[in-house]
């Protein structure tokens, strides 16, 4: 071994320990944000490692050197710019996108090498590597090309642009997608043959069955897909690796990948769905509308702001129970300052989180810390559930589903087994919410029927805009 | 690097990525999987040996290029994204004591 080998591969050594401990440490609150940071060290670490080996070896030349620098620039300063930008309730899509980024990064490499194959060593393979160099490349075109579409696919239908075709929630979709699999193992075989231009045919129907799969996944099992296919990127990154003959890709692919698949169960786990349901079963309004949980609702008690502040004031514990709709109206910080004067009164204030409140497993906690609410008072479902009973007054503010008695009641209901927070033992509830459409999952809340349910109409931050009006002028919080 | 030995890094690498994740708060779910996927984006190693090794020929040239643009995009956006995150949760305690 010459020297510029043996600095890679103790570089590359130090980037995958490195790279493992981020990970690891990005699973621990107090750790995380140093552990990303000693990931992203870790990445460039690798990337100094790469070039210092070429300079050192080969050389590189000033034509890839601009090209480097053009791809580089461009492609941080695009991703620098979107994290800088966007909104923290945009984050799962934004997730989304970067993810399938990654996966037409791998695609585009495969490609690369499939078109012009890389000189340098390559006329001397022996029949057993070449076979291992085209089932690498085609895995990676493979599973790119549906990371990348099933990505997009998903940020569409997070932002809304995409809804769920009808068509889509027809058996006829798993036939559809079976004939897009079977095309693409024949181009996949047919490339391993040697016919270089099945590649072509990979590349469509791989990015077909990407749309294929993701397309009738309902909205509210998006995150699952995400995760998932953050899992693929990661097998994408690592069938690369064997196309380039690099051990820390293959080691950070599988590790990712590897990850990404327990993260994903994880999240499954905390939606009562399993992975299955999640891939072939389609979305969950499509499946309520024939089930008997839906129907009109007999027993709506609607109030006025007046009314749920003067049973706030007499509160001596309120549970607040955040849901996206309480993103969406960007009214975090105005709930703040309610619960501000309500602490000020001397009333116990706590935030219910559900483990998948928001539109991801952790995303209410990310947008409540934005308003400054103290950590402490974020309690997860399993430590608050048994504190209803004694809370006086809880507040349901744009959640729906995740507070839905029938999760717990009616074996019939989609979301049944489901683990939900049982606002229902309070003694009063307020729902605020703007009508009374349905929520994610397009199915009845049997809670707005219960009679200490009382249902506060309108938009959340104004009601709580108005809310603070009316504490005000019943004393609250004020010294 | 035979591939005897490649089939080797993977099979750790999985294991080791199996093992890594054991017990993950919920709040932390969306910035691990954010940040594992800034990690995936370790493909640009392979956008630049593509583009190193391409001695003058510029269509690969163009496609290393594009390639490594992606996986930095995945790269710089998903740590950063990542960062902004996280930089919510470790603000309060030191904002509390």
């Amino acid at each position: 071994m010459n020297l510029p080998v043996i600095i890679k591969f103790v570089i590359d050594l130090l980037a995958v320990l490195l790279l493992a401990l981020g990970i690891k440490g990005l699973s621990k609150v107090k750790s995380a944000r140093d552990a990303n940071r000693l990931a992203a060290f870790a990445m460039s670490l690798s990337v100094v490692g790469l070039l210092s080996y070429y300079l050192g070896t080969s050389g590189i030349a000033i034509q890839s050197w601009i090209w480097i620098i053009i791809g580089s620039i461009l492609g941080s300063l695009f991703g620098a710019i979107l994290a800088k930008k966007v909104p923290m309730t945009s984050m799962p899509e934004t997730v989304a996108l970067f993810n399938g980024c990654g996966g037409m990064s791998s695609l585009l490499v495969a490609l690369g090498v499939a078109i012009f194959p890389i000189s340098g060593g390559q006329e001397n393979l022996d029949f057993f590597r070449t076979l291992i160099n085209e089932v690498s490349i085609s895995v990676s075109i493979f599973v790119g090309a549906i990371t990348f579409t099933g990505s997009i696919v998903a940020m569409a239908k997070l932002q809304g642009w995409l809804s769920t075709p009808g068509w889509t929630q027809s058996k006829v979709r798993h036939f559809v997608n079976i004939v897009f699999a079977v095309a693409s193992l024949i181009a996949f075989f047919d490339l391993i043959n040697g016919n270089t231009s099945s590649i072509w045919l990979l590349v469509i129907v791989s990015s077909l069955l990407g749309i294929g799969v993701t397309l009738p996944i309902g909205g509210a099992d998006m995150p699952v897909v995400i995760s998932l296919l953050n899992s693929y990127s990661g097998i994408a990154a690592a069938a690369a690796g064997f196309v380039v003959d690099s051990q820390l890709l293959i080691v950070a692919g599988a590790m990712v990948g590897a990850a990404g698949l327990i993260l994903t169960q994880v999240m499954c786990k905390g939606m009562n769905r399993s992975l299955v349901s999640v891939l072939f079963g389609g979305s969950l309004s499509a499946q309520s509308t024939a089930s008997s949980g839906s129907g009109e609702y007999t027993n709506i008690t609607s109030c006025s702001v007046e009314e749920c502040a003067l049973t706030l004031e007499a509160a001596n514990k309120v549970i607040i129970v955040p849901g996206y709709g309480l993103a969406v109206a960007q009214a975090q910080h105005t709930l703040r300052e309610v619960t501000k004067k309500l602490e000020q009164t001397g009333i116990e204030v706590v935030y219910a989180i559900h483990p998948v409140a928001g539109r991801m497993p952790g995303h209410m906690n990310v947008l409540l810390a934005e308003a400054d609410v103290p950590y402490e008072q974020l309690k997860e479902m399993d430590v608050v559930n048994p504190d209803f009973p004694a809370t006086d007054v809880v507040l349901v503010l744009g959640a729906n589903d995740v507070v839905n008695p029938q999760a717990k009641n009616d074996s019939s209901s989609p979301l049944y087994g489901m683990p939900v927070l049982d606002v229902q033992e309070a003694r009063t509830v307020f729902v605020i919410k703007r009508g009374m459409s349905a929520g994610y999952s397009g199915i009845k809340n049997d809670l707005f029927d219960l009679p200490n349910t009382s249902m506060v109409f309108g938009d959340a931050k104004k009601v709580l805009n108005d809310l603070i009006g009316e504490l005000k002028d019943l004393g609250v919080g004020e010294k | 690097m035979s591939f005897i030995s490649l089939l080797w890094v993977l099979l750790l690498g999985s294991l080791l990525g199996l093992e890594l994740i054991g017990k993950v708060p919920p709040t932390l779910h969306t910035p691990l999987m954010s940040g594992a996927n800034a990690i995936s984006g370790i493909t640009m190693l392979a956008a630049l040996t593509l583009i190193v090794k391409a001695e003058g020929n510029v269509p690969l040239l163009i496609i290393g290029s594009v390639s490594l643009g992606f996986a930095l995009f995945n790269v710089v956006g998903g740590f950063f994204v990542t960062d902004r995150m996280l930089a919510m949760f470790s603000r309060k305690p030191s904002n509390k004591k």
